[in-house]
Protein backbone atom coordinates (compact mmCIF):
# COMPACT_ATOMS: atom_id res chain seq x y z
CA UNK A 1 0.00 0.00 0.00
CA UNK A 2 1.45 3.61 -0.60
CA UNK A 3 1.83 5.77 2.63
CA UNK A 4 1.03 8.62 0.37
CA UNK A 5 -2.22 8.29 0.11
CA UNK A 6 -3.00 11.93 -1.39
CA UNK A 7 -2.22 9.34 -4.52
CA UNK A 8 -4.10 6.99 -5.50
CA UNK A 9 -3.72 4.22 -8.67
CA UNK A 10 -6.39 1.75 -10.14
CA UNK A 11 -7.80 0.82 -13.42
CA UNK A 12 -10.35 3.12 -15.04
CA UNK A 13 -13.39 0.55 -14.85
CA UNK A 14 -15.69 2.77 -17.16
CA UNK A 15 -15.18 0.56 -20.29
CA UNK A 16 -13.24 -2.87 -21.29
CA UNK A 17 -10.08 -0.75 -22.30
CA UNK A 18 -8.87 -0.37 -18.86
CA UNK A 19 -6.87 2.48 -18.58
CA UNK A 20 -4.32 2.62 -15.50
CA UNK A 21 -5.65 5.66 -13.41
CA UNK A 22 -3.55 7.67 -11.17
CA UNK A 23 -5.49 10.28 -9.36
CA UNK A 24 -4.43 13.22 -6.90
CA UNK A 25 -7.07 12.35 -3.97
CA UNK A 26 -6.54 16.29 -2.71
CA UNK A 27 -6.32 18.08 -6.15
CA UNK A 28 -8.70 15.93 -7.63
CA UNK A 29 -6.65 15.65 -10.66
CA UNK A 30 -6.25 12.49 -12.65
CA UNK A 31 -3.76 11.57 -15.31
CA UNK A 32 -3.40 8.19 -17.56
CA UNK A 33 -7.21 8.57 -18.72
CA UNK A 34 -7.57 7.79 -22.76
CA UNK A 35 -10.87 9.72 -22.24
CA UNK A 36 -12.78 12.62 -20.40
CA UNK A 37 -15.41 9.91 -18.99
CA UNK A 38 -12.12 8.26 -16.82
CA UNK A 39 -10.94 11.49 -15.73
CA UNK A 40 -14.97 11.61 -14.31
CA UNK A 41 -14.70 8.04 -13.32
CA UNK A 42 -11.03 8.94 -11.29
CA UNK A 43 -12.75 11.50 -9.33
CA UNK A 44 -15.31 9.73 -8.41
CA UNK A 45 -13.86 6.87 -7.26
CA UNK A 46 -12.10 8.40 -4.80
CA UNK A 47 -14.84 10.51 -3.63
CA UNK A 48 -18.53 8.67 -4.36
CA UNK A 49 -17.87 5.57 -5.99
CA UNK A 50 -20.79 4.35 -8.11
CA UNK A 51 -21.75 1.18 -9.91
CA UNK A 52 -24.85 0.25 -12.18
CA UNK A 53 -26.84 -2.56 -10.81
CA UNK A 54 -27.59 -4.78 -12.83
CA UNK A 55 -29.97 -7.78 -12.53
CA UNK A 56 -33.14 -9.71 -12.69
CA UNK A 57 -36.73 -9.72 -11.11
CA UNK A 58 -40.04 -12.14 -10.52
CA UNK A 59 -42.36 -11.87 -13.43
CA UNK A 60 -45.95 -12.00 -11.81
CA UNK A 61 -48.08 -15.04 -13.21
CA UNK A 62 -44.82 -16.80 -14.65
CA UNK A 63 -41.94 -18.78 -13.44
CA UNK A 64 -39.21 -17.47 -14.98
CA UNK A 65 -37.12 -14.05 -14.46
CA UNK A 66 -36.33 -10.61 -16.40
CA UNK A 67 -33.68 -8.35 -16.41
CA UNK A 68 -33.67 -5.20 -15.36
CA UNK A 69 -30.59 -2.55 -14.41
CA UNK A 70 -30.47 1.00 -13.00
CA UNK A 71 -30.21 3.73 -15.55
CA UNK A 72 -27.70 5.44 -13.82
CA UNK A 73 -24.62 4.61 -11.35
CA UNK A 74 -25.75 4.22 -8.08
CA UNK A 75 -23.74 4.32 -4.68
CA UNK A 76 -21.67 1.50 -4.13
CA UNK A 77 -23.03 0.77 -0.73
CA UNK A 78 -26.63 0.45 -1.87
CA UNK A 79 -25.91 -2.61 -4.00
CA UNK A 80 -26.22 -4.97 -1.67
CA UNK A 81 -29.40 -3.18 0.44
CA UNK A 82 -31.05 -2.66 -3.38
CA UNK A 83 -30.74 -6.43 -3.83
CA UNK A 84 -32.55 -7.30 -0.26
CA UNK A 85 -35.60 -4.79 -2.66
CA UNK A 86 -35.34 -6.07 -5.30
CA UNK A 87 -35.42 -9.83 -3.87
CA UNK A 88 -39.29 -9.27 -2.94
CA UNK A 89 -39.82 -7.41 -6.06
CA UNK A 90 -42.38 -8.74 -8.87
CA UNK A 91 -43.10 -7.14 -11.89
CA UNK A 92 -46.02 -6.59 -13.93
CA UNK A 93 -46.50 -9.20 -16.40
CA UNK A 94 -45.87 -8.36 -20.14
CA UNK A 95 -43.41 -5.70 -19.08
CA UNK A 96 -41.39 -4.28 -22.29
CA UNK A 97 -37.91 -3.65 -22.41
CA UNK A 98 -37.32 -0.32 -21.26
CA UNK A 99 -40.19 0.03 -19.21
CA UNK A 100 -39.48 1.77 -15.78
CA UNK A 101 -39.85 -0.15 -12.44
CA UNK A 102 -39.18 1.90 -10.02
CA UNK A 103 -38.88 5.76 -10.06
CA UNK A 104 -36.04 7.27 -8.26
CA UNK A 105 -34.68 3.53 -7.07
CA UNK A 106 -33.43 3.02 -3.40
CA UNK A 107 -33.52 7.10 -3.36
CA UNK A 108 -31.33 7.62 -5.58
CA UNK A 109 -32.07 9.86 -8.70
CA UNK A 110 -31.53 6.24 -10.76
CA UNK A 111 -34.50 4.23 -12.09
CA UNK A 112 -35.17 0.20 -11.96
CA UNK A 113 -35.67 -0.29 -15.93
CA UNK A 114 -36.59 -3.26 -17.66
CA UNK A 115 -33.82 -4.39 -20.17
CA UNK A 116 -34.67 -8.08 -21.01
CA UNK A 117 -38.11 -9.88 -23.03
CA UNK B 1 -21.39 -33.79 -52.37
CA UNK B 2 -25.41 -34.46 -51.92
CA UNK B 3 -25.73 -38.00 -51.51
CA UNK B 4 -28.99 -39.85 -52.71
CA UNK B 5 -30.63 -39.35 -48.85
CA UNK B 6 -30.27 -35.48 -49.06
CA UNK B 7 -31.35 -35.27 -52.42
CA UNK B 8 -34.48 -36.92 -50.97
CA UNK B 9 -34.90 -34.02 -48.79
CA UNK B 10 -36.79 -30.79 -50.19
CA UNK B 11 -34.55 -28.15 -51.29
CA UNK B 12 -35.09 -24.81 -51.05
CA UNK B 13 -32.86 -22.14 -52.76
CA UNK B 14 -31.95 -19.22 -51.04
CA UNK B 15 -29.52 -16.15 -51.78
CA UNK B 16 -27.47 -15.74 -48.60
CA UNK B 17 -27.85 -18.28 -45.61
CA UNK B 18 -26.63 -17.48 -41.89
CA UNK B 19 -25.70 -20.08 -39.88
CA UNK B 20 -26.87 -18.03 -36.02
CA UNK B 21 -28.74 -15.01 -35.25
CA UNK B 22 -26.41 -14.14 -32.41
CA UNK B 23 -24.72 -10.80 -32.84
CA UNK B 24 -21.99 -12.07 -35.32
CA UNK B 25 -25.35 -13.52 -37.16
CA UNK B 26 -27.38 -10.05 -37.19
CA UNK B 27 -24.76 -7.45 -37.71
CA UNK B 28 -23.51 -10.17 -41.03
CA UNK B 29 -27.61 -10.07 -42.16
CA UNK B 30 -27.92 -6.52 -42.14
CA UNK B 31 -24.63 -5.68 -43.52
CA UNK B 32 -25.67 -7.92 -46.98
CA UNK B 33 -29.31 -6.39 -46.96
CA UNK B 34 -27.56 -2.96 -46.70
CA UNK B 35 -25.75 -3.82 -49.54
CA UNK B 36 -28.85 -4.69 -51.69
CA UNK B 37 -29.33 -8.46 -50.77
CA UNK B 38 -32.47 -9.44 -50.52
CA UNK B 39 -32.58 -12.77 -50.44
CA UNK B 40 -31.68 -13.45 -46.67
CA UNK B 41 -32.66 -16.57 -43.83
CA UNK B 42 -31.04 -16.95 -40.97
CA UNK B 43 -31.12 -20.43 -39.07
CA UNK B 44 -30.93 -19.92 -35.36
CA UNK B 45 -31.36 -23.23 -32.87
CA UNK B 46 -32.56 -21.50 -30.20
CA UNK B 47 -35.61 -19.90 -30.09
CA UNK B 48 -34.82 -16.25 -29.58
CA UNK B 49 -32.38 -14.11 -31.28
CA UNK B 50 -29.26 -12.53 -29.85
CA UNK B 51 -26.97 -15.71 -28.90
CA UNK B 52 -25.47 -15.68 -25.34
CA UNK B 53 -26.29 -11.91 -24.71
CA UNK B 54 -29.68 -12.07 -23.52
CA UNK B 55 -28.35 -14.06 -20.56
CA UNK B 56 -25.04 -11.37 -19.87
CA UNK B 57 -27.24 -8.59 -17.95
CA UNK B 58 -24.62 -7.21 -16.98
CA UNK B 59 -23.65 -3.77 -18.80
CA UNK B 60 -20.07 -2.63 -20.60
CA UNK B 61 -21.49 -4.02 -24.19
CA UNK B 62 -21.84 -1.51 -26.80
CA UNK B 63 -19.43 1.17 -25.77
CA UNK B 64 -17.76 1.45 -29.33
CA UNK B 65 -20.71 0.54 -31.10
CA UNK B 66 -22.82 3.09 -29.97
CA UNK B 67 -21.17 5.08 -27.77
CA UNK B 68 -23.64 4.26 -24.23
CA UNK B 69 -23.12 1.28 -22.13
CA UNK B 70 -25.47 -1.37 -22.32
CA UNK B 71 -26.42 -4.80 -21.14
CA UNK B 72 -26.03 -7.74 -23.24
CA UNK B 73 -30.34 -8.03 -23.16
CA UNK B 74 -30.27 -4.49 -24.75
CA UNK B 75 -27.44 -4.55 -27.37
CA UNK B 76 -28.85 -7.99 -28.64
CA UNK B 77 -32.60 -5.72 -28.95
CA UNK B 78 -30.88 -3.37 -30.97
CA UNK B 79 -29.40 -4.91 -33.49
CA UNK B 80 -32.37 -7.94 -33.33
CA UNK B 81 -34.40 -4.44 -34.35
CA UNK B 82 -32.28 -3.83 -36.98
CA UNK B 83 -33.23 -7.24 -38.45
CA UNK B 84 -37.04 -6.84 -38.15
CA UNK B 85 -36.75 -2.97 -39.50
CA UNK B 86 -35.50 -4.72 -42.59
CA UNK B 87 -37.62 -7.58 -42.91
CA UNK B 88 -35.21 -10.45 -42.49
CA UNK B 89 -36.23 -13.54 -42.06
CA UNK B 90 -34.99 -15.55 -38.79
CA UNK B 91 -36.14 -19.30 -38.72
CA UNK B 92 -36.13 -19.98 -34.97
CA UNK B 93 -35.77 -23.44 -33.37
CA UNK B 94 -34.11 -24.46 -36.88
CA UNK B 95 -30.74 -26.26 -36.44
CA UNK B 96 -28.28 -26.71 -39.23
CA UNK B 97 -26.79 -30.36 -39.01
CA UNK B 98 -25.12 -30.79 -42.04
CA UNK B 99 -22.96 -28.13 -44.30
CA UNK B 100 -21.79 -29.50 -47.55
CA UNK B 101 -18.55 -27.61 -49.80
CA UNK B 102 -21.24 -27.07 -52.18
CA UNK B 103 -22.90 -24.71 -49.66
CA UNK B 104 -25.80 -27.36 -48.75
CA UNK B 105 -27.19 -26.76 -45.49
CA UNK B 106 -29.56 -29.69 -43.93
CA UNK B 107 -31.83 -27.96 -41.46
CA UNK B 108 -33.89 -29.56 -38.79
CA UNK B 109 -36.74 -28.03 -36.91
CA UNK B 110 -40.57 -28.39 -35.36
CA UNK B 111 -41.33 -28.75 -39.46
CA UNK B 112 -39.28 -31.31 -40.17
CA UNK B 113 -35.95 -31.35 -42.32
CA UNK B 114 -35.08 -29.88 -45.47
CA UNK B 115 -32.12 -28.47 -47.58
CA UNK B 116 -30.82 -25.14 -48.29
CA UNK B 117 -29.10 -24.94 -51.39
CA UNK B 118 -27.58 -21.21 -51.01
CA UNK B 119 -25.02 -19.14 -53.14
CA UNK B 120 -23.38 -17.83 -49.90
CA UNK B 121 -23.01 -19.14 -46.35
CA UNK B 122 -21.86 -17.18 -43.43
CA UNK B 123 -21.10 -19.14 -40.71
CA UNK B 124 -22.10 -17.42 -37.10
CA UNK B 125 -22.27 -20.34 -34.93
CA UNK B 126 -20.28 -18.87 -31.75
CA UNK B 127 -18.58 -20.44 -29.55
CA UNK B 128 -19.38 -23.37 -26.27
CA UNK B 129 -17.94 -23.41 -22.97
CA UNK B 130 -15.03 -26.04 -22.35
CA UNK B 131 -16.44 -28.99 -19.99
CA UNK B 132 -14.97 -30.41 -16.98
CA UNK B 133 -14.34 -33.52 -18.90
CA UNK B 134 -11.58 -31.22 -21.04
CA UNK B 135 -9.93 -30.74 -17.60
CA UNK B 136 -7.15 -32.76 -15.16
CA UNK B 137 -9.50 -32.95 -12.57
CA UNK B 138 -10.01 -36.04 -10.41
CA UNK B 139 -12.38 -37.03 -8.03
CA UNK B 140 -16.27 -38.30 -7.92
CA UNK B 141 -19.21 -36.91 -10.32
CA UNK B 142 -21.23 -35.16 -7.94
CA UNK B 143 -23.91 -32.87 -8.89
CA UNK B 144 -23.04 -28.97 -8.05
CA UNK B 145 -20.51 -29.07 -10.88
CA UNK B 146 -21.52 -26.18 -13.87
CA UNK B 147 -20.11 -23.69 -16.70
CA UNK B 148 -20.07 -20.77 -15.71
CA UNK B 149 -21.76 -19.64 -18.87
CA UNK B 150 -24.97 -22.72 -17.58
CA UNK B 151 -25.06 -21.24 -14.44
CA UNK B 152 -25.16 -18.22 -16.10
CA UNK B 153 -28.49 -19.22 -17.74
CA UNK B 154 -29.94 -20.74 -14.72
CA UNK B 155 -29.98 -17.23 -12.75
CA UNK B 156 -30.45 -14.20 -15.28
CA UNK B 157 -32.82 -16.96 -17.20
CA UNK B 158 -34.52 -19.17 -15.44
CA UNK B 159 -34.31 -17.58 -11.76
CA UNK B 160 -32.82 -20.79 -10.44
CA UNK B 161 -29.18 -20.39 -7.53
CA UNK B 162 -27.31 -23.27 -8.38
CA UNK B 163 -25.61 -23.02 -5.12
CA UNK B 164 -24.88 -21.39 -2.05
CA UNK B 165 -20.91 -22.02 -1.32
CA UNK B 166 -19.59 -21.28 -4.43
CA UNK B 167 -15.61 -21.92 -5.40
CA UNK B 168 -14.85 -20.91 -9.56
CA UNK B 169 -11.89 -22.22 -11.23
CA UNK B 170 -10.97 -19.61 -13.65
CA UNK B 171 -10.43 -15.93 -14.05
CA UNK B 172 -12.03 -15.73 -17.42
CA UNK B 173 -14.80 -12.75 -17.80
CA UNK B 174 -17.59 -15.15 -17.05
CA UNK B 175 -16.26 -16.63 -14.05
CA UNK B 176 -15.83 -12.83 -12.90
CA UNK B 177 -18.97 -11.68 -13.87
CA UNK B 178 -20.79 -14.39 -12.55
CA UNK B 179 -18.68 -14.54 -8.99
CA UNK B 180 -20.60 -10.76 -8.60
CA UNK B 181 -23.85 -12.29 -10.02
CA UNK B 182 -23.97 -15.29 -7.33
CA UNK B 183 -22.96 -12.84 -4.76
CA UNK B 184 -25.64 -10.61 -5.35
CA UNK B 185 -28.10 -13.24 -5.30
CA UNK B 186 -26.99 -14.22 -1.78
CA UNK B 187 -24.23 -16.84 -2.44
CA UNK B 188 -20.72 -17.09 -0.80
CA UNK B 189 -17.84 -17.22 -3.41
CA UNK B 190 -15.07 -18.91 -1.37
CA UNK B 191 -12.38 -18.39 -4.17
CA UNK B 192 -11.82 -17.73 -7.75
CA UNK B 193 -8.63 -19.64 -8.60
CA UNK B 194 -6.65 -19.02 -11.96
CA UNK B 195 -4.04 -21.31 -13.18
CA UNK B 196 -2.03 -18.91 -14.92
CA UNK B 197 -0.16 -16.13 -13.28
CA UNK B 198 -2.21 -13.53 -14.11
CA UNK B 199 -6.09 -13.08 -14.39
CA UNK B 200 -7.56 -14.01 -17.36
CA UNK B 201 -10.84 -11.51 -17.59
CA UNK B 202 -10.16 -7.53 -18.31
CA UNK B 203 -8.79 -5.68 -15.47
CA UNK B 204 -12.99 -3.76 -15.13
CA UNK B 205 -14.00 -6.68 -14.25
CA UNK B 206 -11.60 -8.04 -11.89
CA UNK B 207 -12.38 -4.64 -10.04
CA UNK B 208 -15.83 -4.69 -10.56
CA UNK B 209 -16.43 -8.10 -9.82
CA UNK B 210 -14.13 -9.48 -7.43
CA UNK B 211 -12.50 -6.44 -4.91
CA UNK B 212 -16.13 -4.53 -4.91
CA UNK B 213 -17.11 -7.82 -2.97
CA UNK B 214 -13.89 -8.43 -1.43
CA UNK B 215 -13.46 -11.81 -3.36
CA UNK B 216 -10.26 -13.44 -3.14
CA UNK B 217 -8.47 -14.36 -6.01
CA UNK B 218 -5.73 -16.43 -5.97
CA UNK B 219 -3.07 -17.03 -9.12
CA UNK B 220 -1.02 -20.36 -10.22
CA UNK B 221 -3.87 -22.20 -8.69
CA UNK B 222 -5.91 -24.52 -9.58
CA UNK B 223 -8.42 -27.46 -8.49
CA UNK B 224 -6.78 -30.86 -7.98
CA UNK B 225 -9.91 -32.80 -6.94
CA UNK B 226 -13.76 -32.91 -5.98
CA UNK B 227 -15.05 -34.19 -3.34
CA UNK B 228 -18.76 -35.61 -2.58
CA UNK B 229 -20.55 -38.63 -3.11
CA UNK B 230 -24.40 -37.09 -4.50
CA UNK B 231 -23.12 -33.37 -4.31
CA UNK B 232 -19.91 -31.82 -4.27
CA UNK B 233 -18.67 -31.20 -0.52
CA UNK B 234 -15.20 -29.78 -1.28
CA UNK B 235 -12.82 -29.33 -3.59
CA UNK B 236 -9.24 -29.40 -3.34
CA UNK B 237 -6.92 -26.49 -4.20
CA UNK B 238 -2.81 -26.24 -5.55
CA UNK B 239 -0.48 -24.32 -6.26
CA UNK B 240 1.13 -24.63 -9.73
CA UNK B 241 4.65 -24.23 -10.94
CA UNK B 242 5.11 -22.32 -14.12
CA UNK B 243 4.71 -25.39 -16.08
CA UNK B 244 1.03 -25.61 -14.26
CA UNK B 245 1.74 -28.64 -12.48
CA UNK B 246 0.31 -28.88 -9.08
CA UNK B 247 3.21 -28.38 -6.14
CA UNK B 248 3.14 -31.36 -3.40
CA UNK B 249 2.63 -29.81 -0.28
CA UNK B 250 0.48 -27.00 -1.27
CA UNK B 251 -2.67 -28.95 -0.97
CA UNK B 252 -5.88 -27.53 0.92
CA UNK B 253 -9.54 -28.46 0.86
CA UNK B 254 -12.32 -25.99 0.38
CA UNK B 255 -15.47 -26.77 1.81
CA UNK B 256 -18.41 -25.85 -0.85
CA UNK B 257 -21.37 -27.11 -2.65
CA UNK B 258 -20.62 -25.76 -5.92
CA UNK B 259 -17.98 -25.50 -8.82
CA UNK B 260 -18.07 -23.17 -11.66
CA UNK B 261 -15.76 -23.41 -14.61
CA UNK B 262 -15.18 -20.81 -16.72
CA UNK B 263 -11.90 -22.46 -18.36
CA UNK B 264 -12.34 -21.19 -21.82
CA UNK B 265 -14.45 -21.02 -25.46
CA UNK B 266 -13.81 -23.28 -28.20
CA UNK B 267 -15.70 -22.20 -31.48
CA UNK B 268 -17.97 -24.44 -32.30
CA UNK B 269 -16.83 -25.36 -35.91
CA UNK B 270 -18.44 -29.01 -36.29
CA UNK B 271 -20.09 -27.46 -39.76
CA UNK B 272 -17.13 -25.92 -40.65
CA UNK B 273 -15.03 -29.31 -40.47
CA UNK B 274 -17.61 -31.18 -42.18
CA UNK B 275 -17.80 -29.17 -45.07
CA UNK B 276 -14.48 -29.43 -45.98
CA UNK B 277 -12.71 -25.57 -44.67
CA UNK B 278 -9.68 -24.98 -43.93
CA UNK B 279 -8.87 -24.91 -39.63
CA UNK B 280 -6.46 -22.50 -38.19
CA UNK B 281 -5.04 -25.05 -35.37
CA UNK B 282 -4.25 -21.75 -32.87
CA UNK B 283 -7.84 -19.99 -33.39
CA UNK B 284 -9.78 -23.39 -34.12
CA UNK B 285 -11.48 -21.38 -36.52
CA UNK B 286 -11.50 -21.07 -40.30
CA UNK B 287 -8.53 -19.80 -41.54
CA UNK B 288 -10.14 -16.83 -43.77
CA UNK B 289 -8.95 -13.74 -45.89
CA UNK B 290 -9.30 -10.34 -44.71
CA UNK B 291 -12.82 -10.20 -46.03
CA UNK B 292 -13.76 -13.10 -43.94
CA UNK B 293 -13.83 -15.87 -46.70
CA UNK B 294 -12.95 -19.19 -45.71
CA UNK B 295 -10.82 -21.68 -47.66
CA UNK B 296 -14.39 -22.27 -49.88
CA UNK B 297 -15.29 -20.00 -52.31
CA UNK B 298 -18.74 -17.85 -51.07
CA UNK B 299 -18.54 -19.53 -47.59
CA UNK B 300 -17.58 -16.43 -44.77
CA UNK B 301 -17.25 -16.86 -41.11
CA UNK B 302 -17.45 -14.39 -38.28
CA UNK B 303 -17.59 -13.62 -34.60
CA UNK B 304 -16.79 -15.84 -31.79
CA UNK B 305 -16.96 -19.15 -34.50
CA UNK B 306 -14.07 -17.70 -36.20
CA UNK B 307 -12.05 -16.68 -33.24
CA UNK B 308 -13.29 -16.10 -29.75
CA UNK B 309 -13.40 -12.04 -29.19
CA UNK B 310 -13.60 -10.80 -25.62
CA UNK B 311 -15.69 -7.62 -26.84
CA UNK B 312 -19.34 -7.98 -28.41
CA UNK B 313 -19.01 -4.86 -30.13
CA UNK B 314 -15.99 -5.98 -32.44
CA UNK B 315 -18.29 -9.24 -32.99
CA UNK B 316 -20.66 -7.10 -34.75
CA UNK B 317 -17.75 -5.69 -36.68
CA UNK B 318 -16.42 -8.64 -38.25
CA UNK B 319 -20.03 -9.53 -38.69
CA UNK B 320 -20.18 -6.60 -41.21
CA UNK B 321 -16.92 -7.73 -42.77
CA UNK B 322 -18.33 -10.84 -43.71
CA UNK B 323 -21.78 -9.54 -44.47
CA UNK B 324 -20.49 -6.91 -46.80
CA UNK B 325 -17.93 -9.72 -48.32
CA UNK B 326 -20.95 -11.69 -48.92
CA UNK B 327 -22.82 -9.04 -51.01
CA UNK B 328 -20.05 -8.83 -52.71
CA UNK B 329 -19.91 -12.35 -53.72
CA UNK B 330 -23.21 -12.81 -54.79
CA UNK B 331 -23.06 -9.38 -56.39
CA UNK B 332 -20.31 -10.82 -58.76
CA UNK B 333 -20.77 -14.43 -58.24
CA UNK B 334 -19.02 -16.10 -61.57
CA UNK B 335 -15.87 -13.31 -60.43
CA UNK B 336 -12.71 -15.55 -61.10
CA UNK B 337 -11.45 -16.72 -57.59
CA UNK B 338 -7.55 -16.02 -57.72
CA UNK B 339 -5.09 -17.46 -54.60
CA UNK B 340 -4.08 -15.61 -51.84
CA UNK B 341 -1.58 -12.80 -52.25
CA UNK B 342 -0.26 -13.21 -48.76
CA UNK B 343 -0.09 -15.41 -45.65
CA UNK B 344 0.35 -13.72 -42.13
CA UNK B 345 2.42 -15.87 -39.81
CA UNK B 346 2.09 -15.26 -36.13
CA UNK B 347 5.75 -15.27 -34.67
CA UNK B 348 7.75 -14.21 -31.26
CA UNK B 349 4.90 -13.03 -29.19
CA UNK B 350 1.91 -13.12 -31.42
CA UNK B 351 0.02 -15.75 -30.97
CA UNK B 352 -2.65 -15.68 -34.06
CA UNK B 353 -3.96 -13.61 -36.65
CA UNK B 354 -7.23 -12.79 -37.77
CA UNK B 355 -6.92 -13.03 -40.98
CA UNK B 356 -4.27 -15.27 -41.85
CA UNK B 357 -4.79 -14.49 -45.32
CA UNK B 358 -4.43 -11.88 -47.72
CA UNK B 359 -6.63 -12.12 -51.02
CA UNK B 360 -6.96 -9.27 -53.59
CA UNK B 361 -9.14 -6.97 -51.86
CA UNK B 362 -8.92 -2.94 -52.63
CA UNK B 363 -8.83 -0.75 -49.42
CA UNK B 364 -5.70 1.24 -48.59
CA UNK B 365 -5.41 -0.84 -45.34
CA UNK B 366 -6.06 -4.14 -44.14
CA UNK B 367 -7.03 -4.57 -40.26
CA UNK B 368 -5.56 -7.80 -38.58
CA UNK B 369 -6.87 -8.88 -35.27
CA UNK B 370 -4.06 -10.55 -33.12
CA UNK B 371 -3.55 -11.99 -29.59
CA UNK B 372 -0.36 -11.69 -28.12
CA UNK B 373 1.13 -14.86 -25.92
CA UNK B 374 2.35 -12.82 -23.55
CA UNK B 375 2.10 -9.59 -21.46
CA UNK B 376 4.25 -6.58 -23.30
CA UNK B 377 4.89 -3.09 -21.95
CA UNK B 378 6.54 -0.63 -24.29
CA UNK B 379 7.27 -3.08 -27.01
CA UNK B 380 7.53 -2.61 -31.05
CA UNK B 381 4.98 -4.75 -32.98
CA UNK B 382 7.13 -5.59 -36.87
CA UNK B 383 5.07 -6.49 -40.07
CA UNK B 384 7.82 -7.56 -42.25
CA UNK B 385 8.30 -9.68 -45.41
CA UNK B 386 11.79 -11.17 -47.66
CA UNK B 387 11.36 -6.83 -48.62
CA UNK B 388 11.75 -5.76 -45.91
CA UNK B 389 10.43 -4.16 -42.96
CA UNK B 390 6.46 -3.15 -43.39
CA UNK B 391 5.28 -1.53 -40.33
CA UNK B 392 7.10 -0.80 -36.73
CA UNK B 393 4.67 0.32 -33.86
CA UNK B 394 5.43 1.12 -30.79
CA UNK B 395 2.80 -0.15 -27.94
CA UNK B 396 2.65 0.61 -24.67
CA UNK B 397 0.79 -2.36 -23.12
CA UNK B 398 -0.38 -5.69 -24.92
CA UNK B 399 -1.59 -8.69 -22.57
CA UNK B 400 -3.47 -11.97 -23.68
CA UNK B 401 -6.21 -11.66 -22.33
CA UNK B 402 -7.38 -8.34 -24.46
CA UNK B 403 -7.27 -8.82 -28.31
CA UNK B 404 -5.35 -6.10 -30.25
CA UNK B 405 -5.64 -4.89 -33.84
CA UNK B 406 -3.35 -3.28 -36.89
CA UNK B 407 -3.48 -1.61 -40.30
CA UNK B 408 -1.17 -2.70 -42.59
CA UNK B 409 -1.12 -1.49 -45.69
CA UNK B 410 -2.50 -3.44 -48.58
CA UNK B 411 -0.07 -2.81 -51.36
CA UNK B 412 3.33 -4.25 -49.43
CA UNK B 413 1.32 -7.08 -48.31
CA UNK B 414 2.51 -10.05 -50.77
CA UNK B 415 4.59 -13.45 -49.91
CA UNK B 416 5.01 -14.15 -46.21
CA UNK B 417 4.53 -11.62 -43.81
CA UNK B 418 5.28 -12.47 -40.00
CA UNK B 419 3.50 -10.38 -37.32
CA UNK B 420 5.85 -10.69 -33.98
CA UNK B 421 6.54 -8.39 -31.00
CA UNK B 422 10.08 -6.73 -30.18
CA UNK B 423 11.02 -5.99 -26.59
CA UNK B 424 13.74 -2.97 -25.83
CA UNK B 425 16.91 -4.79 -24.11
Amino acid sequence: MNNNETIRRFPCTVCPMGCELTVDVDKLTVTGNGCPRGAAYGVAEVTHPTRTLTTTVALRGCDRVVAVRTDKPIPKELLLPAMDFVRDYVAPENVQPGAVLVKGFMGTDANLVVTGK
Amino acid sequence: MANEKTNALPEIKVGLLVIGAGPAGLAAAVAAYDRGVRDILICERQDFAGGILPQCIHNGFGLKRFGEELTGPEYAGRYEKMAEERGIRIEYGATVTKLSHDRHATVLSDKGMRVYAADAVILAMGCRERPRGALPVVGTRPAGIYTAGCAQKMVNRMGLLPGREIVILGSGDIGLIMARRMTLEGAHVKAVCEVMDHPGGLRRNIVQCLDDFGIPLYLSTTVVEVEGDERVTSVTLAEVDERRRPIPGTERKVPCDTLLLSVGLIPENELTRQAGIEIDPVTNGAAVRENRETSIPGVFACGNVLHVHDLVDFVSEEGEIAGNAAADYLENAKKIETAPVAKIVAKNGVRYTVPELIGNGNTPKVTVFFRVSDSFRDATLIAENENGQILAKKVRRMVPGEMQRVDLPREKLVGTVTLSVATQG
